[in-house]
């Protein structure tokens, strides 16, 4: 039966759905109301609070923490500056994905790690001989996610730490409604936005803090419903459904390289002495298999496709994470879409998947599976760029310092 | 200004008037690769569709203040999602109660019928049913408001062909929805509705759809008709074509002209013509109130029909007949607006708070008596004492809006006749008094009201003509009576954008389906134009 996370006695007197699900141990909200709609606006016009507590966390210290880091994920965490956040993934030693996360620099020789899987074991298997402490702190600190483009304006009534001022990525510890905490400007949902870490003791006063300091602002507790359908707009790939932690795979075949999980860009090859970066090489010679892209299906023919049957176009609320095939025009499979979703924002039908690279091509033109009564039909998809929906707002920094070194 | 339109650079089309329509159909003549200029009078675009700072901080949807039925293909074909179009469901339809909890229409079905269970058991398990039977009529009348109008009088193989689609798709609805297609185009809304439900409270807010815009009241012929409206915006589905705009209405209007900027249309406020300049029943171009001439073969008219045709280009260049059919049309404005910008939010009395049922509109309609007798006053020249309002807190779905924990507050407000007893013109002398009925009746459902208002803008009918350039201040170019729409919009034999002018266009809500922000009249005005060859 899953835990509750600190925050509990807060979201599930909100909670007005009963919809809760099973995410890390954790009980996590779906939606506070029977349709996650209004909650996935508030992220696009206002702002969304959303109870993060079950990602994965762990605290990593000592001399040698950066090298250690550096070493397990794709990222030089030794380069990382204070006040800086990055984004990376990890691999095995085949080079296949293991998972993506964010390593925030806390203090000299201290970072935190947050992930979608537990990696202690494996960290402690590549750590020997190294001067580090890796602690999972997951149980002990609460996170809280606040997304959306009010969020600066609501978050700053209840902190000391210089909102106006931090980059996107950036991070500074400081007071969060009065007690110690963190804040990063990172998020899920290719939003302006912010994570919070603090203390489980502070987690239920942060929480009624921001709850007071959003209302003028309308701000509204979201689930995990809202924050799929933005993530998906924002063409972020999620571990688990856009692709598979490598070592739950039992084939071959499940495996992505960051490349083939659309996280090519994480990765530096030049660098050396990171775990994966040798087979990875050899993929560079061969290129990668497959490639993630961002589809745009037909609008106009999806509504054709439902007037064959009278009927008007239909689509769930929520997004869609059962994968159907891919195929070319001339109906060979050559791939499959894993995540889909209705956009509200941008009016159009979004999908993330993996096709062969030779499809992944922005403008190539697939057939997406598409079932209208029971009928598997298919639909024209475009590949486009991702993300799809990238307002300015996201990286917009009020008083953003210059650049080191520009 | 000697290289306007001259001979060697001359717009392929001039679109007059910046309203939603006009920019739309300036749009997609400059994504068909035209040389096209918008000319537009007032500092800003939008016509009725427009959002303005009347009070530092405070951004008002001045008119007009939902979006209603914005057509997903227009909204593709411009890109206007790029644009910054925003659109946000409305989550609740409230209607308080002076003495009671009211009644609210939720989007979620099981909410809706506990809601409903209230008033009538047996009205909560027919509400679904009412859905799906106005659905499939919606399905069988859409193709009318998304394809140009067919004429029943013509012998035309085109109109011919489209009649017979009609007909087979008639044919499919079955005898049971073929008869109700026949009383919903006969009936009162009020009559129509009691087929259906008892309950007096739910009837009334329904009943409303059928009324705006026009000078009826709830229970005269013909305006159960516009219900079906509602729910061709429900049929567009997710794409939620019913909606509040993000930045107000103007935002729509801005994301349109950013469009049409994009495909090479050039737009010009403070830029009011006088004329439309015509040489023996050809356009030839027009003429500014300043004087210059910007010459052109093709104008579009963004404008009301009585506006086009009586004063840009004056009776003496019309067909009598013409001309005589366009003194009928039924402009009448029979509706105002007031906006106010509220210190707080202004509390209900029976449900408190800032909750999902303020995050759609409210409807002062407590009962179809009411409605009724509000109409009666109208009758005879008066505005309504206690008006129908229908109101929508827009800071409350973009805080945007307002400063934080203020609010803006939009009320469209029936009956307030353009010819009111004292004459047209003497609204100036009643636009406060009318301004008070509106607040006072506001107040009894929300107590503080009164001392939370930090301004208010009060629009009489008058005044949306004098500001805004609309005649009589109808907000839908002309009533959306079913005598003046499909074939008949403007006038029977003028309904597919073509004028008895040579080279002059009608692309505004004046035009067939009609008014609401749609974009179809002035998207379909250029398919047609560009289909007949004429730019």
């Amino acid at each position: 039966m899953p835990r509750t996370t600190p925050f509990h006695s807060r979201t599930s007197a909100l909670m007005e759905s009963m919809a809760w699900k099973e995410w890390a141990g954790y009980a996590a909200a779906c939606s506070f109301d029977a349709h996650s709609e209004r909650e996935y606006f508030a992220i696009r016009q206002s702002a969304g609070l959303l109870d993060v507590t079950p990602l994965y966390k762990y605290d990593v210290t000592g001399p040698d923490a950066a090298r250690f880091l550096s070493r397990v994920w794709t990222r030089d965490i030794t380069k990382l500056k204070p006040g800086r956040v990055v984004y990376g993934c990890m691999c095995d030693g085949d080079g296949k994905v293991l998972d993506d996360g964010t390593i925030t620099y806390l203090a000299d020789e201290a970072f935190r790690v947050t992930s979608s899987e537990p990696w202690l074991g494996w960290y402690a298997r590549h750590s020997r001989g190294m001067n580090v402490e890796i602690e999972d702190s997951t149980d002990r600190i609460s996170a809280l996610a606040l997304q959306g483009p009010c969020s600066r304006d609501i978050l700053r009534e209840i902190t000391d730490c210089d909102l106006d001022s931090m980059r996107f990525f950036g991070t500074a510890a400081g007071k969060i409604a009065g007690a110690e905490g963190r804040i990063t400007r990172t998020g899920y949902t290719g939003d302006l936005g912010y994570e919070l870490w603090m203390h489980n003791a502070d987690a239920e006063r942060v929480y009624d803090a921001l709850l007071e300091a959003g209302k003028p602002y309308n701000m509204e507790p979201i689930g995990l419903d809202a924050l799929d359908v933005s993530r998906i707009e924002a063409g972020f790939v999620l571990q688990g459904i856009d692709y598979v932690c490598a070592q739950r795979c039992l084939i071959e075949a499940r495996k992505s390289t960051p490349e083939e999980a659309g996280l090519g860009w994480t990765v530096n090859l030049d660098r050396e002495g990171w775990i994966g970066r040798e087979a990875l090489l050899r993929e560079r010679e061969s290129g990668p298999r497959w490639g993630l892209v961002g589809l745009e299906l037909d609008w106009a023919e999806l509504e054709l496709l439902y007037e064959e049957y009278n009927l008007p176009p239909h689509l769930a609320p929520v997004a869609c994470r059962s994968a159907v095939p891919v195929y070319t025009g001339g109906n060979k499979q050559v791939g499959q879409v894993t995540s889909s979703t209705w956009s509200p924002t941008l009016k159009k039908y979004l999908a993330l998947g993996q096709v062969y690279a030779e499809h992944a091509s922005i403008g190539s033109k697939l057939q997406v599976e598409y079932t209208v009564e029971f009928e598997r039909r298919t639909v024209t998809a475009t590949v486009v760029k991702r993300p799809f929906f990238d307002p300015e707002r996201k990286t917009f920094t009020p008083n953003a310092q210059p650049k080191e070194g520009a | 200004m000697a290289a306007l339109g001259s001979s060697q650079n001359p717009y392929d089309a001039i679109v007059v008037g910046g309203g939603h329509n006009g920019l739309t159909a300036a749009a997609y003549l400059a994504r068909a690769g035209k040389k096209v200029l918008v000319l537009e009078r007032r500092h800003l675009v939008g016509g009725a569709a427009v959002t303005e700072e009347k009070y530092p901080g405070f951004r008002y949807s001045v008119c007009s203040y939902v979006v209603s039925l914005l057509r997903p293909w227009i909204i593709r074909d411009l890109n206007l999602t790029q644009h910054g179009l925003r659109l946000v469901p409305l989550e609740c339809s409230y209607t308080p109660q002076p003495d009671g909890a009211g009644l609210c229409r939720w989007a979620d079905p099981d909410k809706n019928r506990r809601e409903i269970q209230r008033l009538s058991r047996k009205d909560a398990d027919n509400y679904p049913e009412f859905g799906k039977l106005m659905g499939k009529l919606a399905r069988f009348a859409k193709p009318f408001i998304d394809e140009v109008a067919p004429d029943p009088t013509s012998l035309a193989p085109s109109d011919l062909w489209q009649l017979k689609k009609a007909g087979d798709r008639f044919k499919e609805l079955g005898d049971d929805l073929a008869a109700l297609q026949f009383k919903l185009t006969t009936m009162g809304g009020v009559d129509f509705l009691r087929e259906f439900f008892e309950s007096d409270q739910l009837i009334a807010p329904m009943s409303c759809s059928g009324i705006i815009g026009t000078m009826l009241g709830v229970n005269s012929p013909g305006t159960a008709y516009v219900l079906l409206h509602h729910y061709m915006g429900e049929i567009d589905g997710s794409s939620r074509a019913w909606g509040f705009p993000i930045g107000g209405t103007g935002a729509v209007s801005e994301a349109i002209a950013s469009s049409a900027r994009s495909f090479g249309a050039e737009i010009r406020c403070e830029a009011p013509i006088s004329k439309v300049r015509i040489k023996l029943g050809e356009v030839t171009g027009v003429v500014l109130e300043n004087g210059d001439e910007i010459a052109s073969r093709t104008v579009v008219s963004g404008c009301d029909p009585t506006l086009t045709f009586m004063r840009f280009v004056g009776e003496e260049h019309l067909p009598t007949d013409f001309a005589t059919s366009l003194k009928r049309y039924k402009d009448r404005g029979s509706s105002g607006k007031v906006n106010l910008a509220l210190d707080r939010f202004p509390e209900f009395k029976h449900r408190p708070g800032i909750g999902p049922h303020v995050m759609g509109d409210v409807a002062i309609a407590p009962s179809t008596d009411y409605l009724e007798t509000a109409y009666d006053e109208a009758k005879y020249g008066t505005f309504s004492s206690r008006p129908f309002i229908n109101v929508v807190f827009p800071s409350v779905l973009d805080p945007g809006m307002a400063p934080p924990g203020k609010h803006v507050m939009s009320c469209f407000v029936q009956y307030a006749p353009y010819d009111i007893a004292t004459g047209p013109e003497s609204w100036p002398e009643h636009r406060e008094a009318f301004g008070d009925a509106v607040v006072d009746t506001l107040a009894e459902y929300m107590p503080t009201l009164k001392e939370d208002i930090l301004h208010r803008q009060v629009l009489s009918p008058w005044d949306i003509q004098e500001e805004i350039g609309i005649t009589e201040g109808n907000i839908f170019h002309g009533e959306l009576g079913l005598e003046q729409l499909l074939f008949q919009r403007p006038t029977a034999g003028w309904a597919r954008y073509k004028t008895p002018i040579q080279g002059l266009w009608l692309g505004s809500s004046g035009a067939h389906p009609g008014g609401g922000i749609m974009g179809s009249p002035g998207a379909m005005a250029v398919q047609e134009m560009l289909r007949t060859g004429a730019v």
